[in-house]
C-alpha cells in the first residue's frame, strides 16, 4: 500500500500531455483579459519543454491552467487538457487533488512565499507523502530525509526540523524541488525556478532538475523569460507572445533556424558575456500587448521591425517550417525575401545614422 | 580571495570617489555576534567611469553601495567624494552631499511612493531643495520624463502601480537625475526586469551617462549585464574584493578562481555550447563567521594550507588588472608574505 515515490507506472499510448485550443481569460473591470488564447501542444513522456516569453505573455497562466491552479471565480476557461489519456480540464477539486503531487507538481519562483513559514520543513514534506501515498509517520520521515539528500541538502536530518526562514534562498529552492518530487510526479512544472537565485546557485538548481528528470523519467515544463536558461536544459522550446504560442521547435532546431522575428529579438536583447563592454544592446521597442484589446493581425506587429501591411490585418496561423516539428506564426519569417530586404535596409539606416 | 590591499587604487586621473578600508559590521540581535558584511575594502572611481560591482547574495555589494551614501555610516574606513570626507560630515552637510550622489534601487515599484502621482515623486527633490520656481521645476521634471521615455501628461495623472516594472525603473532614473548629481549608484537596477526591458534600461543608462556626464557605480549579480555597462569591474565575495580589472580583460583572462566560476555559471543562449560543469557547490558561508585566510578557500578548487591561514592581498597581474589570490589563474604565484598577515 505504500507506493514508492517513483514515476507512475501507468502506461498509456500517445503523449503524456496533450493541450488543445486552451483558452483562459479573466473577467476584470476593464474587460476580459485573454491571458491564454488558443494554445495547443503535446509533450512526450520524459521530455522537457521550455516555455519562453516576456512578462504578460501568458506563460505562467498557461502552466497554471494546465494544472488547474487558477481560481474558478471570474475565470473563463475552455479547450482540452488530456493527461495520460484522461481529460482533466473539468475535474472537480476532489479529483484534482489526486492529480496534484502524485501526477503533476510545480516549483514556484519565490521559494520563501511558497513554503509555509510556520511549519517545519519536515512536516511540509511528510504531509503529502502521508496523504497521497498513505505512508506511516516513520516511512514518511525516512522518505523525506532521502528526498533532502537527493537534492543535496547538507545536514539533511537537521533541516527537517527547521523552518523556511532559517535557510538560504538556494536551500529553500532545493526544499521546493524535494517537495515537488516527493510523490513521484510524471510531470513537473518549474515556473521561473531560478529567477530569484544567484547565477552560481541557478546553475546548480537547473542541473539538479535535469538530473531528477533523467532519474525519474519525468517530463518537465520549464517556464522562464530567459532563453539562456532553456537553451541548455530543454528538449523543446515554445515561445509565447500575447497569450499565443508563436513558435515551437526542438531546442537545437530553434536556435539554428529561428523563424519568428520576436524569438530572434528576444535572443538578441540578452547581453552576451563575450561581447566587448559598452556593446549597444538590441531592444524590442514598446511593450507587450494589452490582452483586453490585443492588436489586430499579428500581435507582435506594432513592435516588429519587419512589419508589413498584411501583418496588421491578418493574423498568421501556425505554419510548419522545414523541420516537421518546427512551427511558427509569421507571414514574413526570418530568411524570407521580405525579411532579408528589410534587414539590409535597417543595416543601411544604422550605418547612415553613425 | 578575497583580500585586502590598496595596490589597485589610482593616484593619477580625476578621482571622483575613493573608498579606503571600508568596514561595515552589524550586530546579530543581542547575541554578541557580528555580521561582517564588508571587511576592509578599498576602491576608487574616476570621473565619467562606470564601476561594476559583482558578486553573489551576501557578498556585501549592496551594503557597499549604501555605505557610500552613509546609509548607515560605515563602522570604520573612509569615503572621499569630490574631495570631501563623507564619514566626517555632520548630518545636514551629508544631506547636501547626497544631492550629488543618487541611488536607483532593485525593485522599481516598491521604491516609488504608491499614493502619489509620478510627476510629483520626480519633482519632490527639487521642492525639498527649493531649486527654481514651480514652473521651472515642472519644466525640468517634464523634460527629464521625456528623456527617459515617460509621457509627462500621463505621469501627472497616474500613480506608480499604473506603470509597468520597466517604466517604474525609468521613473526612478528620472528622479535620481533631477538634482543633477555627479554619481549614480545603481543597486541591481535591472534584476527584476525582463530581458527585453533590461536591454532598454541598460541602453538608456548609457545614453544618460553620456548626456549628463555621469559617473556610475553599477551593482549586480549578473556578470554579463555588468560587463555590458562597465569600464571596470570589481568582483566581491563575502565582504572582500577578489579581483578588479577592466571589463574586457576580466572576461578574457579572469585571474581569480571565483571570477571564473561566475563566468562559467552564466547560461549561454546556445544549445550547442556545452554546459560548464559547476565548479563549485553550495553557497557562501555565513558572514557571521567568515573562514580565516582567503574567504573563498572552502569552495575554491585550488585552495591549499596557505589559503586557509594567510589572507591574499590585491596585486597587479596585468594592465590595471588586480587579483587577491595566492594561486591565480594568470600572473603566477603570489610572493610569500614578508610578515604573516592575519585574517581580516
Amino acid at each position: 500500500m505504500s507506493r514508492q515515490p517513483q514515476a507512475s507506472s501507468r502506461q498509456v499510448d500517445g503523449p503524456l500531455l496533450k493541450v488543445t485550443d486552451l483558452r483562459t481569460a479573466f473577467r476584470t473591470e476593464r474587460g476580459l483579459v485573454k491571458s491564454v488564447d488558443g494554445v495547443s501542444f503535446t509533450l512526450d513522456r520524459g521530455k522537457s519543454l521550455g516555455i519562453v516569453g516576456e512578462s504578460g505573455s501568458g506563460k505562467t497562466v498557461l502552466s497554471r491552467s494546465i494544472m488547474g491552479l487558477l481560481p474558478k471565480r471570474n475565470t473563463e476557461r475552455s479547450g482540452s487538457v488530456v493527461f495520460e489519456g484522461q481529460e482533466i480540464i473539468d475535474l472537480g477539486l476532489k479529483e484534482r487533488r489526486k492529480v496534484w503531487g502524485r501526477e503533476m507538481s510545480m516549483i514556484f519562483q519565490d521559494p520563501m512565499t511558497s513554503l509555509n513559514p510556520v511549519m517545519r520543513v519536515g512536516k511540509q514534506l511528510t504531509e503529502g507523502l502521508k496523504i497521497h501515498l498513505n505512508m506511516s509517520n516513520d516511512d514518511a520521515r525516512a522518505t523525506a530525509l532521502k528526498l533532502l539528500q537527493d537534492v543535496r541538502i547538507p545536514e539533511a536530518e537537521k533541516r527537517l526540523d527547521q523552518y523556511a526562514f532559517e535557510l538560504s534562498g538556494g536551500m529553500r529552492q532545493r526544499i521546493m524541488i524535494a517537495l515537488a518530487m516527493s510523490c513521484g510526479p510524471t510531470l513537473l512544472f518549474a515556473d521561473e525556478p531560478t529567477t530569484a537565485l544567484d547565477v552560481t546557485v541557478q546553475a546548480q538548481i537547473l542541473e539538479l532538475i535535469g538530473e531528477q528528470r533523467r532519474d525519474r523519467n519525468m517530463s518537465v515544463i520549464l517556464v522562464t523569460h530567459d532563453l539562456g536558461v532553456v537553451a541548455g536544459h530543454t528538449d523543446e522550446i515554445a515561445v509565447m507572445y500575447g497569450g499565443k504560442l508563436v513558435e515551437k521547435a526542438p531546442t537545437r532546431v530553434l536556435f539554428a533556424n529561428m523563424k519568428m522575428p520576436y524569438t530572434e529579438a528576444l535572443l538578441e536583447s540578452i547581453p552576451k558575456i563575450e561581447d566587448p563592454s559598452h556593446t549597444r544592446l538590441h531592444v524590442i521597442p514598446g511593450r507587450p500587448p494589452d490582452l483586453v484589446n490585443p492588436p489586430r493581425g499579428c500581435r507582435f506587429s506594432p513592435r516588429c521591425s519587419f512589419v508589413q501591411d498584411r501583418c496588421r490585418e491578418e493574423e498568421p496561423p501556425l505554419m510548419t517550417a522545414e523541420h516537421p516539428e518546427h512551427v511558427y506564426a509569421c507571414w514574413y519569417p526570418v530568411g524570407s525575401p521580405v525579411h532579408r530586404e528589410r534587414t539590409a535596409q535597417l543595416q543601411a539606416e544604422k550605418i547612415g545614422a553613425h | 580571495m578575497a583580500g585586502s590591499g590598496k595596490a589597485h587604487l589610482r593616484t593619477g586621473g580625476d578621482v571622483l570617489l575613493r573608498v579606503e578600508d571600508l568596514v561595515m559590521e552589524f550586530p546579530v540581535g543581542r547575541t554578541g555576534l557580528v555580521v561582517h558584511a564588508v571587511s576592509g575594502i578599498s576602491f576608487d572611481v574616476l570621473r565619467g567611469e562606470t564601476l561594476g560591482v559583482v558578486g553573489e547574495s551576501g557578498c556585501g555589494k549592496s551594503t557597499t553601495g549604501k555605505a557610500l551614501m552613509m546609509l548607515p555610516k560605515p563602522t570604520s574606513g573612509s569615503v572621499t567624494f569630490e574631495g570631501e570626507e563623507l564619514t566626517a560630515l555632520p548630518p545636514t552637510e551629508m544631506r547636501a552631499a547626497r544631492t550629488r550622489m543618487q541611488m536607483i534601487f532593485q525593485d522599481p515599484i516598491s521604491s516609488l511612493n504608491p499614493r502619489r502621482k509620478v510627476r510629483d515623486i520626480v519633482r519632490e527633490p527639487l521642492a525639498i531643495w527649493k531649486r527654481g520656481t514651480a514652473a521651472e521645476q515642472l519644466a525640468k521634471v517634464d523634460a527629464l520624463l521625456e528623456e527617459v521615455g515617460i509621457d509627462p501628461q500621463r505621469a501627472a495623472e497616474s500613480q506608480a502601480h499604473q506603470f509597468s516594472g520597466g517604466q517604474c525603473q525609468r521613473i526612478s532614473i528620472a528622479r535620481s537625475l533631477v538634482l543633477d548629481p555627479t554619481l549614480i549608484i545603481c543597486d541591481e537596477p535591472v534584476s527584476a526586469l525582463d530581458v527585453s526591458v533590461q536591454a532598454q534600461v541598460l541602453n538608456l543608462l548609457e545614453d544618460l551617462k553620456a548626456k549628463h556626464g555621469l559617473t556610475l557605480v553599477f551593482i549586480a549579480h549578473d556578470l554579463a549585464v555588468v560587463k555590458n555597462i562597465s569600464d571596470r569591474i570589481q568582483v566581491m565575495y563575502l565582504g572582500k574584493i577578489c579581483e578588479v580589472a577592466p571589463s574586457n580583460s576580466l572576461y578574457d583572462s579572469p585571474a581569480h578562481h571565483y571570477t571564473k566560476v561566475l563566468i562559467d555559471s552564466i547560461p549561454v543562449p546556445n544549445p550547442d555550447v556545452a554546459i560548464h560543469q559547476v565548479a563549485i557547490q553550495g553557497e557562501p558561508p555565513s558572514p557571521v563567521m567568515p573562514p580565516p585566510g582567503c574567504r573563498f578557500n572552502p569552495r575554491c578548487p585550488a585552495a591549499d594550507t596557505r589559503c586557509r591561514s594567510e589572507e591574499p592581498l590585491l596585486r597587479e597581474v596585468g594592465d590595471g588588472h588586480f587579483v587577491a589570490c595566492h594561486h591565480p589563474l594568470i600572473g603566477g604565484e603570489a610572493p610569500a608574505a614578508v610578515r604573516p598577515v592575519t585574517a581580516n
